[in-house]
């Protein structure tokens, strides 16, 4: 038994255009997952805000079900996910700690809990850029982005260790590079978006968004892209709100990595759920075609 | 065998935690001892008085004294059993205070426990044997390795005081980091100006042999005696007939070589003097960067030279020279702050250090000391500081305080003003460090003259904002809030770690550094300049943070010390020495392997192998006698039966 598949809450709303071309990619490298049965939310921002023997409750009980299953590893495609499944593992070293979840959760959990992984991580640390390179099809000639983390992806940097210099991540870089974009290098990608402050606070979230969308377009990119549910619906969906309070307009694209991966791999654009992007990824699409097209002609 | 013995109160240090009285009395038990006491501070002048008249009153023949760490007084004692007749070996410490009445607070625990010290030490004086220093002359010529502003005063006082002196420098032109600064705190005095005249002396000084581009091959010997082999690296120009004149550098077409002495900030050809006011002023060819050392075709500087001094076969060289002490000014260089990926990790041009941006406020600098920025030459308006970049972060292995940074930002903050009448500078800060004489009165002048904002709190990242800014992003922990500036230059206030190379150079000269590379003094507070292998001393910032008026007075300190040894012309070598029973010795060498300083010799004796110990070099280390498979070496003072006798008094108790 391999690796365990979390998609978290999101995936089955918000997410869901995340969450079908994370699949698609996945199907088209040929790397395989075992769905985690019965799984439940992993306590996201409210759960960890309350009490962080609750948030690891929840996310042990995942990680639990996972372990009885005999699996090495949990994938997410969630950094929020992540860093939760991650951090009560951490916390589960500690006996006391243990102790207290184990009564919240009615039961001892599994001694030896499987580590989580981000989707990304797993991709580039299984194929690698060059085996990615191999099985484009269509490649995102023309397109110039940014990738954009979010703030958990790469962080906190003892939990993450595994996953490059916390400030200035580059596996998404290698990727999107492998599949023929120009890459550059976005110095805010690691910064916050406002997160889950764009309920009680919305200003707050429309600053930081802002901040972060200002920079972007002043890079002349032609889309950003982005790897977390949450970060992803800040810069998109509420893109009009953070250009009102930067006094701006805005008009970026905000893909997930895995739609541009798909593009580039040649799937079917259906299948990708571009239809569920707010800021129309039309014009994004329109040059990648063209220049597609004036390759063929060459 | 007649003891006496003296159980030291130490005030109430260890009065408090010890029944002295109570482990006198049991002293006086001890096999050969006639008396013992117990006084309250044993190493004042009527403690040593007192030790004096038992010695004569009990003619004692040896005398033990439980107090605190030889390291601290045996040196002390020893002296006082000598004043009253006694071979200073005849004397025996044991360490009650750091050892026993400092660690734990059970009264009846710790007087037992001293009680046994005392017991060993006894058992071991009754063993102790009379020993005799040789004497051995001294070879009254020192070497400086480093000529920054501590080894360049410390050479001088030398030379003042009539020592010949050997600098030995890395670089091309000594100087070290001062010679690159532009002005100085507090009084902004100009760096050149006041380390150029220093920097004349040495070269006109007939008593100070320099050897810049050079750098420590190896080093033997001991105090007093001191060889030390230097390697002249190759700078493909004979400076014996280089007269500076430049003409070469004028000529050179490789004109975008980094120029190191200017940090990078801007670009030199590949044959270079550093700067004109360098010392020795000599030109050298930079290999990376000479077409004709590349490719085999150029030449240009040797058809132009005047004097046929360019010399494309050239090699390293190793000289040797002898000498009696050793004063080691290495100073620092800075951390890599790139490893600081918020900041731009170094890929934002408009980023730079405080020592780059000395240069570019210095008249000699690669601009004429106009401020401008790197990645278009433009004048900056705003200006950010950051202080403590690699200085005081746990997470980068920097826990400590880089010293002057605080002060030196303050100062550029003023000439940023004095250059830019139209600029505003930012400082971010953590907390202001300036305790030194009219420091604290400098820092507030930046901020009120000269308008400086200061802002406490670390910055979070450094950002380009895509139209030719740079965002500093910070946290204002005064107002409690976030804040961002808009920068044109960034200027870090990087942190300060011991010299490329520092702990290799520690270990040629067999002295300790720290976890950083700082080299460490023999005693924190109360030997700042010495260093625990005899002859060698400390000048300047190797030893620890510390700003130029600090850094001379530490020079100027460690000229004292070797004065004060070569004052006398002979000096004691210590007898506490390993010894061959050539009886027992079967030559298996193991001893001559194992000795890390090569102190053993094999040697025929009447057609047979045999070792011997050659006296001046043993360090009385003592590994040789564990190594010995015969037990054919003693260590004079810790015999094999000395260190029974103390365990057996110890499982007796
Ligand atoms: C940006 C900046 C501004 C500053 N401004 C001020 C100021 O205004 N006022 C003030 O008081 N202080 C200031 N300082 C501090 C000042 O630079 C130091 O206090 C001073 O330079 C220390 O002198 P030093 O001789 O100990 O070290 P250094 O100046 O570092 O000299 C050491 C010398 O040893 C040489 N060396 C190193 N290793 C070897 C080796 N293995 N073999 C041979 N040679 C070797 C080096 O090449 C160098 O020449 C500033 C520092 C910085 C970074
Ligand atoms: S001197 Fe000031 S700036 Fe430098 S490390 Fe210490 S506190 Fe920080
Ligand atoms: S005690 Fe022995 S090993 Fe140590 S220095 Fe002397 S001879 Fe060498």
């Amino acid at each position: 038994m391999s690796i365990v598949y979390y998609p978290g809450c999101s995936a089955a709303g918000t997410s869901s255009d995340y969450e079908k071309s994370t699949q698609a990619v996945c199907d088209a490298l040929g790397m395989s997952f075992t769905p985690l049965p019965d799984w439940n939310c992993c306590g996201s921002t409210p759960a960890h805000a309350t009490s962080t023997e609750l948030s690891a409750a929840l996310s042990v009980r995942n990680l639990d079900i996972a372990a009885k299953m005999g699996a090495e590893k949990v994938a997410t495609p969630c950094p929020s996910c992540l860093s939760n499944l991650r951090l009560a593992k951490k916390r589960m070293e500690k006996p006391e700690f243990r102790a207290r979840v184990d009564e919240l959760l009615d039961e001892a959990s599994s001694a030896e809990l499987p580590q989580t992984y981000s989707v990304m991580q797993l991709i580039y640390e299984k194929y690698g850029s060059e085996f990615v390179a191999h099985r484009v099809q269509r490649p995102l000639k023309g397109l110039k982005v940014a990738c954009y983390y979010g703030c958990l992806m790469s962080r906190p940097a003892d939990i993450m260790a595994d996953f490059g210099h916390p400030e200035n991540p580059q596996v998404m870089e290698s990727l999107l590079r492998a599949c023929g974009a120009e890459v550059v290098e976005f110095p805010l990608k690691t910064e916050c978006c406002g997160a889950s402050h764009g309920i009680p606070e919305r200003q707050l979230t429309a600053n930081l968004s802002g901040k972060i969308l200002e920079t972007a377009q002043n890079m002349g990119i032609d889309a950003l892209v982005a790897a977390c549910p949450l970060c992803q619906m800040n810069l998109d969906l509420r893109q009009k709100q953070a250009g009102k309070a930067m006094g701006k307009e805005f008009a970026l694209p905000v893909f997930y990595y895995t739609q541009m991966m798909g593009m580039a791999f040649g799937i079917k654009l259906s299948a990708l759920g571009l239809n569920k992007l707010v800021v129309s990824p039309e014009p994004v699409l329109k040059k990648w075609q063209a220049a597609l097209k004036e390759g063929v002609c060459e | 065998m007649r003891i006496g013995v003296f159980i030291c109160h130490c005030g109430s240090n260890i009065g408090g935690t010890v029944d002295c009285a109570k482990v006198a009395a049991l002293a006086a038990t001890f096999p050969d001892v006639v008396y013992a006491t117990d006084p309250m501070y044993t190493c004042a002048e009527p403690g040593q008085a007192a030790i004096e008249e038992a010695i004569k009153n009990y003619q004692l023949d040896g005398v033990v004294v439980a107090s605190c760490s030889p390291r601290m007084h045996e040196p002390t004692f020893r002296r006082t059993v000598e004043r009253a007749g006694l071979n200073r070996y005849m004397f025996e410490m044991a360490n009650i205070r750091e050892h026993v009445s400092w660690i734990g607070k059970d009264i009846e625990a710790n007087t037992n426990k001293a009680a046994e010290l005392v017991k060993m030490a006894v058992a071991k004086l009754r063993n102790n044997k009379a020993l005799h220093a040789a004497s051995f002359d001294v070879n009254k010529k020192v070497l400086v390795i480093g000529g920054g502003v501590a080894g360049i005063q410390a050479a001088l006082d030398c030379a003042e005081g009539g020592i010949p002196v050997v600098l030995v420098e890395r670089e091309a032109t000594i100087g070290g980091k001062m010679a690159k600064l532009d002005k100085t705190f507090p009084t902004v005095d100009c760096s050149a100006c006041i380390l150029g005249p220093k920097m004349v002396d040495v070269a006109q000084s007939p008593n100070i042999t320099t050897y810049a581009y050079s750098e420590i091959e190896s080093i033997s010997g001991y105090v007093g005696n001191f060889t030390v082999t230097i390697r002249k690296k190759t700078t493909y120009v004979d400076w014996s007939k280089c007269t500076g004149c430049g003409a070469c550098t004028e000529k050179c077409p490789s004109k975008k070589t980094p120029d190191a002495f200017n940090e990078v900030t801007g670009l030199t050809t590949a044959i270079t003097i550093a700067f004109p006011q360098a010392i020795p002023k000599k030109a050298v060819i930079n290999a990376q960067h000479c077409k004709k050392l590349l490719t085999g075709k150029c030449g240009v500087c040797a058809k132009t030279c005047p004097t046929g001094a360019i010399n494309y076969e050239m090699k390293d060289e190793l000289v040797t020279e002898t000498v009696g002490a050793i004063v080691a000014a290495t100073g620092y260089d800075l951390v890599d702050w790139t490893q600081y990926e918020q900041y731009g990790g170094g890929r934002y041009p408009d980023v730079i250090t405080s020592l780059q941006y000395e240069r570019l406020l210095s008249a000699s600098g690669p601009t004429g000391g106009h401020i401008v920025r790197p990645s278009d030459g433009k004048e900056p308006k705003n200006v950010v500081f950051i202080q403590c970049v690699g200085s005081r972060d746990r997470s980068i292995g920097r826990p400590y305080c880089s010293g002057f940074c605080c002060m030196y930002t303050a100062k550029q903050a003023v000439l940023t003003k004095d250059h830019m009448p139209d600029s505003q500078s930012y400082v971010f800060y953590m907390d202001i460090r300036a305790n030194g004489k009219l420091y604290d009165e400098f820092q507030r002048r930046a901020v009120e003259e000269y308008g400086t904002e200061y802002i406490r709190g670390r910055v979070s990242k450094i950002y380009p904002d895509g139209k030719g800014h740079l965002i500093v992003k910070g946290a204002d922990t005064l107002l409690g809030q976030a804040v961002e500036v808009e920068a044109d230059l960034v200027v870090l206030a990087v942190g300060v770690e011991a010299a490329k190379g520092a702990a290799r150079l520690a270990e040629k000269l067999r002295i300790s550094y720290d976890s950083y590379g700082f080299f460490m003094e023999s005693h924190v507070k109360l030997k700042p300049v010495e260093t625990n292998t005899a002859g060698v001393y400390l000048a300047g910032v190797c030893q620890g943070v510390k700003d130029i008026p600090a850094s001379v007075a530490q020079g100027s300190a460690a000229a004292a010390k070797v004065l004060s040894l070569f004052s006398k012309d002979k000096l004691q070598s210590d007898p506490q020495i390993s010894q061959v029973d050539i009886k027992r010795c079967i030559a298996c060498g193991k001893c001559v392997q194992t000795c890390p300083f090569g102190a053993i010799e094999l040697f025929d004796f009447r057609g047979q192998q045999k070792a011997r110990v050659i006296e001046t070099v043993c360090q009385g280390c003592g590994l040789c006698t564990a190594t010995c498979p015969q037990g054919a070496i003693q260590l004079a003072h810790f015999t094999d039966n000395q260190i029974l006798a103390e365990v057996d008094a110890l499982c007796q108790c």
